[in-house]
């Protein structure tokens, strides 16, 4: 709990304060779709979305919107992890390990470059 | 602070309490924990979300925005499940997509300005870092740093703030008196004892954003020289009452209450005092006799607060919504705050709308604003299209406005003059169909019976006040009845002791000026022309009976009779003028005369 000593404590602590707020607020526009079928769970899909938390809030990335969702019909390719930033298409890949998942987050929603492999290809 | 890539919000509607929110709570966290991503999930507790009384107790879930209702203990299990970690949204307990926003505070019209209430909804009230993230604490730092006690005082009487409590006594002159009274220690005083009914404007400040109160009446206390506060807050808003607890204990733990704050000499303590829910203690000197432990009546002023108040000693009192402004002066400065309202009333005032209008809740606008915007544009007018009458502002002592001040532009001189009060900001609507002595007469009966006793005038006056309007509505009023009332009003007005007194008349004063005919019509022709008074209207049964007999069949004392397929009659003696044949009728052959 920190205590407020002066201006500039409370200025810093307002500064940090923001971020989590906007963290919060998810009003952000980056998703994160993580599929979380029966089979998605089974092939590691939990141990996934938490490393891209883990991520997040190791990074204090705003603007990010972490979902789950069902079974996305692609059982042999569990885990699959959707990325879509503002304003570009929606890129998904399989078979995320918590290695992967790390890279996805450094190289593609962090940098800005899509992985070219462990894409799903149609 | 960690990262969630979910939020429960638990309705903590007192309803939803009262059905099993706490337990239902409880029952999540255990449940996540079981699934062990507790710490994935953030639980919060929110005001109120769908409506209680058929869908509680409900849970709202971000990001996907699920709305799950009328949750049970073995509902957790599989919507835990289902929704965490499968990420299915648990149809038999999801609620239709809908507009959920509180109904109480609604989202802004276009004609609001949001200063008082803009954090309500959007920061978490339990969490002091959230208002730290919207600049909160930062007036607060700007004066303890840069300011002196004198400087915060003019800053306060330039800004034109005036007292949100009702009077609307410019705040910087209080604060000045306070500060120049001689004695030690001074106190501070905030006035959450908000009591008139339909009004919930400090009760929503308190819930949502209890950190501006705390900071304003901080940065008085550095002005006037205090080193102890308290907020009396009255019993009946527990939820309040707990959200500002929570709000001074954080401040406390950051060092923005207690010793030294911020590092620098100033100290200052708050505490909570709850009130037993006497009208009257919202009176200041009967406030500070509650504070104190003594019964909650009023006393003579002068001397006024300000230099004999809490226990002797010099104290300043303001209104829960005039501490809230203060840190938004400080902090964006006198040239925007000025800029707001109307030339002698500056900034906004919130309204709590209610009564026949189409969108009741809770508003914020500029002063100047004409009551015909407040209440067609932002009210969305009149319910089920009907005609609009009068709207009664300021409570339970305001004045009835009818249609000729529609065009009044809304601050505190101009309620004044036109018979009104601001009060605290309640803003009853009625529309064609409200008897208005029956009106003066519901108000007198609350009036008489919150009247504290002490002084003659406001104990018996209101009560034989209350007797006539009575005996009018009930078909019994004599001619002598209306000078009466009037010389009766006059003189408690007068003689009364504190405000609930001297305001007490206003809704018999207001109506007797602009309605009188519809008191001549109870007292003349024993008619109540908006059909509300029951000694004075007949129910009669016209031409358009075709004999259903389902009137009949419904009234209470069977003063219907008629075979069937032939017209029906009601005997007049056995009546009791209940109205139901009138509203189950389906060939609108019952009248009201």
């Amino acid at each position: 709990m920190p205590t407020i000593n002066s201006i500039e404590d409370l200025k810093r602590l307002r500064e940090e304060a923001r971020k989590i707020k906007d963290m919060r607020d998810q009003t952000g526009k980056t998703q994160i779709v993580v599929g979380m079928g029966t089979i998605g769970i089974a092939a590691g899909a939990r141990e996934t979305l938490k490393e891209i938390l883990t991520f997040i809030e190791e990074n204090r990335l705003p603007d990010i919107i972490l979902r789950q969702t069902g079974n996305l019909g692609l059982d042999g390719m569990d885990p699959i992890v959707k990325v879509t930033l503002p304003d570009k298409e929606e890129i998904a890949y399989c078979k995320v390990n918590t290695d992967i998942a790390r890279r996805i987050m450094q190289e593609h929603v962090v940098d800005g470059n899509v992985l070219t492999e462990h894409l799903v290809k149609e | 602070m960690a990262y969630y890539r979910s939020t429960i919000l638990v309705s903590m509607d007192p309803i939803c309490i009262e059905k099993g929110a706490l337990q239902i709570k409880e029952q999540i966290i255990e449940e996540l924990k079981l699934q062990n991503i507790l710490d994935e999930v953030q639980i919060l507790d929110t005001p109120r979300i769908g409506d209680p009384e058929t869908e509680g107790p409900d849970i709202l879930v971000y990001p996907e925005g699920s709305h799950y209702i009328a949750l049970t203990p073995e509902s957790i299990h599989p919507l835990v499940v289902e929704h965490f970690i499968k990420g299915r949204e648990l149809q038999q307990y999801a609620a239709k997509m809908r507009d959920l926003m509180d109904e109480e505070v609604r989202a802004p019209k276009e004609k609001e300005v949001r200063v008082i209430l803009e954090n309500i909804g959007v920061i978490d009230p339990r969490n002091i870092e959230d208002y730290i993230a919207v600049d909160g604490y930062a007036a607060l730092a700007k004066v303890l740093t840069g300011m002196t006690p004198e400087g915060v005082i003019q800053t306060v009487i330039d800004s034109k703030l005036r007292g949100r409590g009702g009077a609307g006594f410019p705040a910087g002159l209080k604060w000045k008196f306070a500060h120049q009274a001689p004695g030690s220690p001074k106190y501070m005083v905030c006035n959450a004892d908000e009591g008139d009914p339909g009004a919930f404007m400090n009760r929503k400040v308190l819930e949502g954003d209890p950190h501006s109160v705390i900071e304003g009446m901080a940065i008085g206390a550095y002005a006037v020289g205090s080193n102890q506060g308290y907020v009396y807050c009255r019993a009946e808003y527990p939820i309040a009452v707990s959200t500002l607890n929570i709000a001074i204990k954080q401040a406390k733990e950051y060092g923005l209450l207690g010793k030294n704050i911020l590092g620098t000499d100033f100290s200052f303590d708050l505490e909570v005092r709850m009130g037993a829910g006497a009208f009257v203690c919202g009176e200041e000197t009967a406030l500070i006799a509650s504070i104190e432990g003594s019964r909650g009546e009023p006393r003579v002023r002068p001397p006024f607060p300000a230099t004999k108040g809490l226990w002797g000693k010099p104290t300043n009192i303001n209104n829960v919504e005039t501490y809230a402004n203060v840190p938004k002066i400080i902090h964006r400065g006198l040239d925007w705050y000025t800029s707001l309202g109307s030339e002698k009333s500056k900034g906004t005032k919130t309204f709590a709308l209610a009564g026949d209008v189409a969108h009741t809740g809770l508003i914020e606008v500029p002063f100047g604003m004409t009551l015909r915007e407040i209440i067609f544009d932002i009210g969305g007018g009149i319910k089920d299209g009907k005609g609009y009458k009068a709207v009664q502002t300021g409570g339970p002592m305001g004045g009835c406005l009818p249609t000729k001040y529609l065009d009044l532009e809304v601050d505190y001189e101009t309620l004044g003059a036109a018979g009104s009060i601001m009060g605290s900001g309640g803003m009853v609507v009625m529309d064609e169909d409200t008897c208005m002595v029956d009106i003066a007469r519901f108000f007198m009966e609350f009036t008489q019976e919150e009247s504290c006793g002490k002084c003659v005038p406001c104990r018996v006056g209101t009560r034989r006040i209350l007797e006539i309007l009575e005996r009018i509505c009930a078909g019994e009023g004599i001619p002598e009845d209306i000078p009466m009332l009037r010389s009766l009003c006059d003189e408690i007005k007068q003689d009364s002791l504190c405000g609930l007194g001297q305001g007490a008349p206003n809704p018999v004063v207001s109506t007797l000026e602009h309605f009188l005919d519809e008191y001549e019509a109870h007292i003349y022709e024993k008619r109540c022309p908006a059909k509300v008074c029951r000694n004075l209207i007949t129910y009669n049964i016209t031409e358009n009976c075709t004999g259903c007999t389902v009137c009949a069949r419904n009234c209470p004392v069977n003063a219907i009779t008629g075979e069937r397929k032939q017209l029906h009659v009601i005997d007049q003696d056995a009546c009791i003028r209940c109205g139901i044949c009138f509203q189950v009728c389906n060939f609108d052959a019952v009248e009201v005369n």
